[in-house]
């Protein structure tokens, strides 16, 4: 079998008949539960209902000026926690109106006509700053760029993109999908993206600070955490995400190593994608091993649907306690007066690699101020530095969504206009 | 198991499901397959007089709604456009190998009796059961001065009529043109002139959509469109009103009538004979779904029939014509109102917004922690069933209210400055 063929979409995208039925489901609600559910507030009946209509450019106009990453968003978003939760028809009949899909669609058929949705506005010669072209950094930078900002993007890695990038699971996002929606998103104009400058070390908030008008912190959270138990330094422990970003990454599918036996570590919905990706390059056994149940796993249900049916293993109420030269021992758990404990009962499973998905962390140098180990912005996103906004994962507000970091980019760059628009006019 | 049998103006069949004339009836080849699959008669595709008529290629158009094809089907074909000749022979021959099927002949000849003296002759040696006349064609026929050129006309559906009851033993039906103000004219002009049933409705002049590309109307030929004969599940309640005023006119009440429009199912056809149809007749949703469809129509009425009681289909024909009154007939006290069923209620507000914007502000709306509630203003409600119509899960009743009013029609209200 091909690679490429391992890592093809696992939903088949709707064509334009199967997109004019599916929308026909959807009941056009009033106040509809499904606009509240997305982060980015995209009129979803609206644009359903332009489908079906056969008006595809405005449906994906609705998208695209609600969340510019609509495309992103419908591939990857967890719509069966979000708005395909809150359908109507998931209350009906258990069987919601596929929003998703039909955003990818109108996206998808949007992006092949070449067109730019969006105008820009006459520069206004102000300047902004954007750190890291990630999600909310680019949608920052592509709302400011509308209103006529001049925006540098500073980028520690070669490629734009952020997680969309190197953090999403290949067959999330095929045919290098988060590329051409950076390009597309750069296409407005009035962006430019200085790579391999990352904050701290070739560039300084001070310095943005002194020369640009605002400056937005949309970095991520480039730290993991660490587990804490003897051998961890093992070489066969590598972080999920630094995995998932080799994969996406490599130029040859045929040069990454497929161990036999491989432990995920974590309940998240990275740990659902490093699983299914092992087991597609040809892993024999992937047990995703978590130290509660499935129903306190971050991995939405669907998620652990696709892990199961691609053959994965869960292995829920365990802890790690050490790892060997070619295993690792865990500890049965259960919950006594609300505390999770270890039963004493022990169960070791065959390890050549183990992958690490217990969440990320923010590296940070700088001084705005955290809060739980994030900055921490307010609900317009200042940080606590005069001129300096913040989104996405690194602040803490919401989900780590795409979705969401869209969200505070779409958001914070509303804020920035706010100040410098009254500033410049006033 | 209730009686199918169905019988009239003399023609027998097995059940009241026939095939109208259309395409599915133009050969022996389709009648067959139709008869095997249960059909209970067939009226044939219209015979002209010979050099049969050209067809053009591309004759059909729909319209549709998301999800379902066809709720509306034009046509601009003509009549048969095989020789008399031949189709003569093949019902003969049909007739011959199913013989307990009504098969009736649709005709349709210049408005000149020896025309029509020619036709009836030649198509009573084939043993068909009766003929119908087609009075209704809308296109292509009418500029011709047949088909609806003479069922617009009442003087001429009753002479014509007259002529084909003075020149044939055979039962005579008259199909009737919708494309007319008042149905009861045509009706009562065709039991004037002798006429054993009506058939109805025709096709309805339309043109169901144009193509915005080549700026003509579809179906398109060549560049060009024209109008064409409407049919299909969206003119049921057109035809539903006219069969209804038939059966309930002093005049005609009582002529049997072969219902036609948009019957898809046995619910449809239940509809139709409720309101005075002995038969029904069918085309597009056979045209859409092969003639398979039967099976449900025979089945689904025979248990209907058996839930309600009805032994044979007489017991139900007619039976809602008593309850088809003029408007100022309606009780102006009569009051029902619209309940919401919570449990069952999805949140869609569609109820909601169909109400605020454009009907009487009776349904209210109140958001706790993200969660909607709907609910009817009982006093606001007018009971125009908007709402309940608007609701995609049924989760709405209209539940009469006891008023202790007498019954008080719009003859006898104070505010009518004409009352009796």
């Amino acid at each position: 079998m091909k690679y490429e063929e391992v890592f093809c979409d696992i939903e088949k995208p709707l064509n334009l008949k199967t997109a004019q039925i599916e929308s026909s489901r959807c009941y056009y609600c009033y106040d509809a539960p499904c606009i509240t559910a997305c982060p980015t507030g995209i009129d979803i009946p609206s644009f359903v209902r332009k489908i079906s209509n056969g008006n595809v450019k405005g449906a994906a106009l609705d998208i695209l000026s609600a969340n510019v990453m609509g495309g992103t968003c419908a591939r990857a978003c967890p719509v069966e926690t979000l708005c395909q939760e809150a359908c109507v028809r998931e209350k009906s009949e258990k069987k919601p109106v596929a929003i998703g899909q039909l955003q990818r669609f109108a996206t998808d058929e949007y992006f092949k006509t070449g067109e730019q949705a969006f105008t820009r506005a006459p520069t206004n010669g102000i300047k902004i700053a954007v750190v890291g072209a990630g999600p909310a950094g680019l949608s920052c930078a592509h709302h400011l760029a509308r209103l006529g900002y001049d925006i540098t993007i500073f980028e520690s890695r070669a490629k734009a993109g952020g997680l969309n990038e190197f953090g999403l699971a290949p067959y999330k996002l095929t045919n290098e999908f988060a590329q051409q929606e950076v390009n597309y998103i750069l296409s407005i104009g009035g962006i430019t993206i200085e790579y391999g400058k990352s904050l701290g070390k070739e560039i300084t908030l001070d310095d943005l600070r002194g020369k640009f008008s605002a400056v937005f912190l949309g970095v991520g959270l480039g730290g993991n955490n660490s587990l804490g138990i003897p051998g961890e330094e093992s070489k066969m422990v590598i972080d999920a995400t630094r995995m998932i970003e080799k994969i996406r990454q490599t130029k040859d599918l045929s040069k990454i190593p497929v161990p036999k036996n491989v432990i995920v570590i974590g309940g998240g919905n990275t740990s659902v994608d490093i699983a299914i990706q092992m087991k597609k390059l040809g892993s024999e056994f992937v047990t995703i091993a978590y130290r509660r149940g499935r129903t306190e796993m971050g991995a939405t249900h669907h998620e652990q649907e696709l892990a199961l049916t691609h053959g994965v293993q869960l292995l829920n109420w365990v802890k790690p306690v050490k790892i060997e030269a070619d295993s690792m021992q865990f500890e049965y758990t259960q919950v006594e007066s609300g505390k999770l404990l270890g039963t004493g009962k022990m169960i070791t499973l065959k390890a050549e690699a183990i992958y690490k998905a217990i969440g990320q962390t923010l590296v940070s140098s700088e001084k705005v101020s955290l809060k739980n180990g994030k900055i921490s912005v307010n609900e317009k996103f200042e940080t606590s530095l005069s001129g300096v906004y913040a989104g996405g994962d690194c602040t803490g507000v919401g989900e780590d969504l795409t979705v969401t970091a869209v969200q505070h980019g779409k958001l914070a760059a509303r804020s920035i206009h706010e100040k410098l628009g009254a500033r410049k006019h006033g | 198991m209730a009686d199918l049998s169905c019988r009239i103006a003399g023609v027998k069949s097995p059940n009241p499901f026939w095939l109208a004339s259309a395409p599915p009836t133009d050969k022996k080849y389709n009648v067959e397959r139709a008869f095997k699959a249960g059909w209970g008669g067939v009226v044939w595709k219209t015979l002209g007089e010979d050099p049969p008529v050209v067809n053009v290629s591309s004759r059909y158009g729909a319209m549709e709604l998301p999800g379902q094809k066809m709720m509306g089907f034009n046509n601009i074909e003509l009549i048969t456009d095989r020789p008399l000749e031949l189709n003569l022979q093949e019902i003969t021959e049909v007739k011959k190998a199913w013989p307990d099927r009504a098969v009736i002949v649709s005709l349709m000849v210049p408005c000149n009796e020896e025309s029509w003296k020619k036709i009836l002759k030649r198509v009573e040696v084939t043993g068909a059961d009766g003929v119908e006349l087609n009075f209704g064609c809308p296109h292509g026929m009418s500029e011709r001065g047949m088909g609806s050129a003479v069922g617009q006309v009442p003087e001429y559906i009753e002479m014509v009529t007259r002529w084909c009851k003075a020149h044939t033993r055979m039962p005579v039906f008259v199909k009737l043109t919708p494309n007319i103000t008042d149905i009861r004219g045509p009706a009562r002009a065709a039991k004037a002139g002798g006429a054993d049933a009506v058939s109805l409705i025709n096709t309805i002049n339309s043109i169901t959509s144009v193509d915005l590309d080549v700026m003509a109307p579809r179906p398109v030929v060549g560049g060009k469109g024209t109008h064409g004969g409407y049919c299909g599940p969206a003119v049921k309640p057109i035809a539903l009103n006219m069969v209804a005023e038939i059966g309930r006119d002093p005049q005609t009440t009582g002529i049997p009538i072969s219902g036609i429009g948009g019957i898809s199912d046995w619910r449809d056809a239940a509809e139709f004979m409720a309101l005075g149809s002995t038969s029904v007749q069918v085309c597009t949703a056979a045209m859409h779904y092969g003639f398979k469809i039967v099976s449900d129509m025979t089945d689904g009425l025979n248990n209907w029939m058996d839930l309600k009681g009805y032994r044979r289909l007489e017991d139900f024909v007619g039976k809602a014509i008593p309850n088809v009154v003029n408007w100022n007939q309606l009780d102006l006290n009569f009051k029902t109102i619209a309940h919401i069923e919570q449990d069952q209620c999805i949140q869609c507000g569609l109820c909601y917004i169909a109400c605020e914007d454009t009907s009487h502000q009776a349904i209210s709306h109140d958001k706790k922690m993200g969660v909607s509630k709907y609910e009817v203003i009982d006093k606001e409600c007018v009971g125009c069933n908007l709402c309940q119509l608007a609701c995609p899960v049924d989760c709405i009743t209209m539940i009469p209210q006891k008023t202790g009013l007498p019954y008080l029609p719009w003859t006898q209200h104070p505010n009518n400055v004409m009352r009796k």
